[in-house]
């Protein structure tokens, strides 16, 4: 594990992650960006990159980035790990829960 | 690298803002008719604004192609008893849907006009129909039409007023069809304030300010006619906006803007003392009851742990009911559990249903209802699979919301047949009347108040705005930017929102409710004066907050104002125990003159004969839009 250097910051603000971009599919379109109604990301600075997210608090979870991305693959949602709910298999009773 | 933190940690600064910053620019736009609030009552009013050929401006906080009060899709289309299939007289429906304390108006033109504007959506590309036959056999789909009704309200297909649809296609084709017809649209504008002519509260509306959230600039909107077309208020009584945001059934951009802009122009409301339990979302709930409310379990069977049947209406074709029997049945079936009469978890049993409606339900219903397009998408690329599978309940389990954690109720604009509110210039649709409804109601009568609006505005005197209002505005707006210390707005929000969890929630009194009153004025002359925002984007969250003050105290005015209990208002006043007497079975309609309370009653069914009343005010009405 490369060694990073200690910086004095804020705790995060939680959940921080709604979403999870995935670099190599992402095109840096921002149309997530548009769609979104709450600002939750911003444009990357760096052209074609995934957006930032910057307001993840404010987030109420719609899933119009997810939806009406583009791109399949390029962003995925990620529930707040208490949001993550069950199933199970009528069959054999085995109890699932979404990962 | 995606999150802030991120950033951060590899270039070693915080990103610079990514919108060009500029508070003190401005500009001035003009029109015909100004819709406030881009939802689904704002493009419908935008759209039918321009198709009666008035130049139309809409402005909407966040950005029109997905937004609005109840987010991005609608899996059920209500009340539209004109449809073909429908077996009700579409006025008696009305009637019908119209008990004390509703809104007779909006309801009577929903029920007349609700089924042209679905054909009308259809016209712009929205999707309406089974037209690729997907969904065969599904109880309710009829084949000459393609439509699939709804079991809702609909036992044994004795009404057929609800039909299922797509409503995820709608939102971009609204958008789309009020570009196409040359409607201005400023998205990521937040109006704060109404204009009125000579900027005196009362007088004729004759514009808006507001400002862009993203750059900071200052707008100014001159219109003959404004449409208050922004939703209600669901974050109020809400303490910490972390928890705000995830897990509501409503979008977190309705902070009660348009209540506050019109209490300040010297509008009327009315029901503005109800106040509800919030029993959705805010971290309290799971998922499926923040995202979908009883959605993911209509017309799903709901089992216990062992497989038995749980004496839960489905809304299914048997029964046919509304989601609230859940809940008068929640304690019944809690003293079961707590015998071992039934078995915790609950599930919702899809295998058990045949399997088209599994499908239905599933792949179309669900996907189609707003925020749970993406419960659903999850849940099916893990694995879930409803052929197979029985979905968690999480009723009992996650216990009941606290009472204190509430949403403002029915409040709203009072209207007039022509949807018109109190003031010359200022009309209404959607979620921003009193007592509204669903989608169909907010798209009904935002194409409604549109043509209404557009036929004043050709007869209206050009409109003079004050340039003092808008400097006063512009200086209400700002003030937060000037500073960078003092109170945030999250802190600002979480105290407001404990006076009235404190002072108008579940007890009510007048010493108590005073109080809540003097807390929120202490609050506007103490902390408001520090409030700081570093960004155009925080700027925007501060005038909400002053948006759920002002709400704030109109909830409490109100409550003030009717010295009674009612169990049809779910209002309790412990020193007015006597609940719904007769001489109290009214309406109070409440405004602001001159920074005084003015309130006086109106009486149940105020706005008389519905199909009359409708028929006298519609004799041009068009139906289906045909021109191009
Ligand atoms: S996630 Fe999708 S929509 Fe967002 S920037 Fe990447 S490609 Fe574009
Ligand atoms: S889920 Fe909705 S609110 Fe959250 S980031 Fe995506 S679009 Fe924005």
């Amino acid at each position: 594990m490369t060694e990073r250097k200690a910086v004095a910051l804020p705790n995060l603000v939680t959940p921080n992650t709604p979403v999870i971009f995935n670099p190599d599919k992402c095109v840096g379109c921002n149309h997530c960006v548009e769609v979104c109604q709450i600002d939750v990301f911003i444009p990357n600075p760096e052209k074609g990159n995934p957006p930032i997210i910057l307001h993840p608090d404010e987030c109420w979870y719609c899933g119009c980035c997810v939806n009406d991305c583009p791109h399949p693959g390029a962003v995925k949602f990620n529930w707040p790990l208490q949001q993550r709910g069950y199933w199970r298999d009528k069959e054999t009773g085995e109890v699932f829960r979404l990962k | 690298m995606t999150t802030w933190h991120d950033f951060l940690l590899r270039e070693g600064k915080v990103p610079d803002w990514p919108y060009p910053v500029n508070y003190d620019t401005g500009q001035e736009i003009e029109g015909d008719v100004l819709v406030v609030g881009g939802g689904i009552a704002g493009c419908w009013a935008a759209i039918s604004a321009a198709r009666c050929g008035a130049r139309v401006i809409l402005v909407e906080k966040g950005d029109t192609i997905r937004s609005g009060a109840g987010g991005p899709g609608c899996d059920h289309y209500c009340d539209i008893p004109t449809n073909p299939l429908s077996k009700v007289d579409p006025d008696e429906w009305a009637r019908e849907m119209t008990g004390p304390y509703t809104n007779g108006i909006g309801t009577q033109i929903q029920c007349r006009e609700g089924y042209d504007t679905l054909l009308e959506y259809e016209q712009m590309g929205a999707k309406i129909r089974d037209d690729k036959d997907e969904y065969l056999g599904v109880e309710g789909r009829d084949e000459k039409t393609k439509f699939l009704v709804s079991p809702r309200q609909n036992k044994d297909h004795c009404r057929n007023t609800v039909l299922r649809v797509w409503g995820s296609t709608f939102k971009p084709a609204l958008k789309k069809e009020c570009k196409r017809l040359g409607v201005r649209i400023f998205d990521r504008v937040m109006v704060t304030g109404l204009l009125n002519e000579h900027g005196i509260p009362g007088n004729r509306v004759v514009g808006a300010v507001g400002f862009n959230n993203r750059t900071g600039e200052f707008l100014v909107f001159k219109a003959k006619a404004t449409i208050l077309c922004t939703a209600g208020n669901h974050s109020l009584y809400v303490l910490n906006t972390e928890l705000s945001g995830y897990n509501s059934f409503r979008s977190r951009t309705m902070t009660g803007d348009g209540f506050a802009m019109a209490w300040r122009a010297g509008a009327e409301l009315t029901l503005m003392e109800t106040t509800g339990p919030l029993v959705l979302g805010l971290g309290f709930r799971h998922t499926w009851y923040g995202g979908a409310g009883d959605a993911s379990y209509e017309n799903v069977q709901l089992v216990d742990a062992n497989g038995k049947k749980l004496p839960i209406p489905t809304q299914g074709w048997r029964d046919g009911s509304m989601p609230d029997a859940f809940l008068r049945l929640l304690p019944t079936i809690r003293e079961g559990v707590l015998k071992g009469e039934y078995a915790l978890p609950f599930y919702g049993d899809f295998p058990a249903m045949p399997p088209e409606e599994q499908r239905a339900t599933w792949y179309m219903m669900l996907r189609e209802e707003s925020t749970s397009r993406i419960i659903v998408d999850t849940y099916s690329a893990a694995g879930f699979d409803p052929a197979k599978h029985q979905l968690m309940s999480y009723q009992l389990l996650e216990g009941d919301s606290p009472k204190q954690w509430r949403v403002p109720g029915r409040g709203g604009v009072l209207v007039d047949w022509n949807l018109r509110t109190s003031l010359e210039g200022l009309y209404a649709a959607g979620e921003q009347m009193f007592a509204a409804r669903d989608h169909s109601f907010c798209a009904a009568t935002g194409r409604y108040a549109g043509r209404k609006a557009a036929a004043y505005a050709k007869e209206a005197a050009e409109p003079v705005i004050s340039a003092e209002q808008v400097a006063k505005e512009k200086k209400r707006i700002y003030a937060p930017v000037k500073r960078s210390s003092g109170i945030e707005w999250k802190e600002l929000h979480a105290g407001i929102g404990r006076a009235m969890q404190y002072f108008c929630s579940e007890y009510l009194t007048d010493s108590l409710l005073r109080l809540g009153l003097q807390t929120l004025e202490e609050i506007e002359e103490e902390y408001v004066p520090k409030l700081y925002a570093l960004d155009p984007h925080k700027l925007m969250r501060s005038l909400e907050d002053l948006s759920l003050l002002t709400h704030a105290k109109i909830i409490i005015h109100a409550s003030l104002a009717r010295k009674a209990s009612s169990k049809l208002l779910d209002f309790y006043r412990i020193d007015y125990p006597e609940v719904d007497p007769q001489e109290w079975n009214k309406y109070i309609v409440i405004k602001n003159e001159n920074e005084k309370v003015v309130t006086r009653m109106l009486p149940q069914y105020f706005w008389g004969d519905m199909k009359k009343n409708y028929e006298a005010h519609n004799q041009d009405y068009q139906g289906v839009y045909r021109g191009k």
